[in-house]
């Protein structure tokens, strides 16, 4: 089969790989029908994350028609399923705690020891994101071999398009549980640093769990344009000083909850910033957190401070002064898809959710290589991107012609 | 963590979380150079888990080295182990202690491959939260290409082979399957030192 493949920093290609099989009992196999690019797939693309492998098939955002099953499977051919990007076996302590993305059993015993040296317990584990996280491959490709197939996947009803369902894999349950780690309570104002498609679920569910008002931080005017279509009012940083706009806009008191969108690379001319920057391009550093710096220094006295956000090692210059005076509280982690799936297709169902706006560009997967370019130099323009494993290739790009030598 | 007798009386932590090597020998009551010491909770009954280990080839299917696990007699067994390069090493084992439910203690016999001594002990976590498994293995590493042997099967890190062993057991009674992320791929190598950054 033809997959979307990471050879190192900038240099995503297309390949010809096996196809995938059964491995376990549980495990199903898909045709893949719709698989987007994740903005988490950029830290992948820049080299940020360790333990990516050359030749490892990317992408966690996926959805496609059920081809095969394994002996105890609950799957059925030709259902068709959305995929969530956290791989969780059902019938551990943190499954039965619904905290699925911290599954104790899916990262397989050999991939485990490196997080549980950096973060002191085995992580769960993902599609296409890294040996730290399992090495699962992704579903940037024809098929997909989904593990646990009798836990994650979403059974899709017909006359619910690819497009309105996808999101449930990752983006759409990831903003929610953003909003609801913000703790909103009636009369809150919620402020959002990142206006990308979680920061624009964040601001969606937000308002739907009864924030008064949501202030969206970008610095991209077509983002913060669907910000503001959203309900949200918008700051743009380059123009504003965000902190003294936020003390002005809340009359002095400040944001109720701040929920950090953007994580581990953040854009930005602050001073801590530009040391950041300096640090991580020089391996003394890894992360660099402005935006959540100016969170905890925004957010009001006893306020909630929300992180979806990746960040994936140390960063320095952290405001706990700021934290632990102002008694703020704060709540992160990897998103609990299957906590939220099916209240979220309820909801999309019964149209109370829109998925679709934020889609700027449909591609084939042979457009692969190039749509990683544009994702991450046209911020602007592309602010979502699917891919169609079964769509014909309108642009064949010089990544594609290497990857076929 | 219920206390035995060979916990330290000035703290509560297990022997093999000592500092010092010596006093971690000394706790243990062992004599061996090397004493590897590794916890795992599994949510399932104690009962069931002690079963499974007392049953010893069903360790055969979730440890990564043993290739074959035969029954001698109730108390003794044989080994046969895949070492590198083809190469198999065996060893004869018999069970020392055997508590039902609580614990099982084993040692190799005189001329085995390996001369080692092993421990699993098996406690009540909270209710509701299964068993906590805790397994001890004590060795003196040999000398020679036996000695080199097990350096590469340990992989640099004495814990390592324990702690993946027992997290596949965990793997295995949880959920009936054994994670595992064999997928297609455009690597070049299987290797898992070979990356890209």
């Amino acid at each position: 089969m033809r997959a979307v493949t990471w050879h190192g920093r900038h240099d995503v290609r297309v390949d010809s790989v096996p196809d995938p099989e059964i491995v376990n009992p549980r495990d199903a196999i898909i045709k893949v029908t719709s698989t987007a690019i994740c903005g988490s797939d950029l830290h992948l693309y820049d080299g940020y994350i360790p333990t990516m492998r050359a030749g490892d098939i990317l992408g966690h955002e996926n959805m496609g028609e059920v081809v095969e099953v394994g002996p105890k499977s609950t799957l059925e051919i030709g259902q068709r399923v959305v995929i969530p990007f956290t791989i969780s076996c059902g019938s551990c302590f943190f499954c039965g705690k619904q905290q699925y993305s911290a599954c104790d059993n899916a990262n397989p015993a050999t991939t485990s020891d490196m997080s549980e040296t950096l973060y002191g317990y085995p992580m769960g584990s993902a599609f296409g994101y890294a040996h730290l996280t399992g090495g699962y491959a992704g579903g940037q490709a024809e098929y997909l071999r989904v593990p646990y197939s009798d836990i994650g996947p979403i059974v899709i009803p017909d006359g619910l398009e690819d497009d309105k369902v996808l999101f449930l894999s990752d983006i759409l349950p990831t903003g929610w549980m953003a909003a609801e780690n913000a703790e909103i309570e009636d009369g809150d104002t919620v402020a959002v640093w990142g206006c990308g498609p979680v920061g624009l679920f964040a601001i969606q569910s937000a308002l739907i769990m009864g924030a008064h008002r949501v202030i969206a931080i970008d610095h991209y005017p077509a983002r913060l344009a669907l910000a503001r279509q959203m309900g949200a009012e918008i700051l743009d940083y380059r123009d504003t000083d965000i902190r003294e706009a936020l003390f002005e806009m809340t009359g002095g008191i400040g944001p109720d909850a701040c929920i950090d969108c953007v994580g581990m690379e953040s854009h930005g001319l602050g001073i801590d910033n530009i040391v950041d920057t300096i640090k991580a391009h020089t391996f003394l550093g890894t992360d660099r957190p402005a935006a959540l710096r100016q969170a905890i220094l925004a957010c009001r006295k006893g306020g909630r401070v929300s992180v979806p956000g990746v960040y994936g090692g140390m960063a320095d210059k952290f405001p706990i002064g700021a934290f632990m005076e102002k008694g703020l509280t704060m709540k992160t982690g990897q998103t609990h898809v299957q906590k939220y799936s099916k209240q979220l297709l309820d909801m999309i169902g019964e149209g109370q959710v829109d998925t679709t706006f934020l889609i700027s560009h449909h591609a084939s997967l042979e457009d692969g290589p190039a749509m990683y370019k544009h994702w991450h130099d046209d911020q602007n323009e592309y602010t979502k991107i699917v891919l169609k494993p079964g769509m014909a290739s309108t642009t064949p790009s010089r990544e594609t012609e290497h990857a076929a030598a | 963590m219920p206390s035995d007798d060979r916990t330290r009386d000035y703290d509560d932590a297990p022997a093999t979380t000592a500092r010092d090597d010596d006093v971690q020998r000394q706790e243990a009551g062992r004599d061996e150079d090397a004493i590897v010491g590794r916890t795992v909770t599994i949510g399932r009954p104690r009962d069931e888990i002690y079963a499974f280990w007392r049953h010893l080839p069903n360790l055969a299917g979730v440890m990564e080295n043993i290739e074959r696990i035969d029954l001698v007699d109730d108390r003794r067994s044989r080994w046969l182990v895949k070492g590198p390069g083809g190469k198999s090493f065996e060893w004869e084992a018999v069970i020392t202690e055997d508590e039902p439910g609580r614990l099982l203690a084993w040692q190799s016999v005189e001329g085995s491959d390996i001369s080692h001594s092993g421990r699993v002990e098996f406690f009540d976590a909270a209710p509701g939260r299964g068993t906590m498994v805790r397994a001890t293995l004590a060795y003196d590493p040999p000398g020679g290409l036996i000695g080199e042997w097990i350096a590469k099967l340990f992989q640099r890190e004495p814990n390592l082979q324990a702690r993946r062993d027992l997290r596949r057991l965990k793997q295995f009674l949880e959920t009936g399957e054994i994670s595992s992320s064999a997928s297609p791929s455009a690597r070049r190598s299987e290797s898992p030192t070979e990356q890209a950054l």
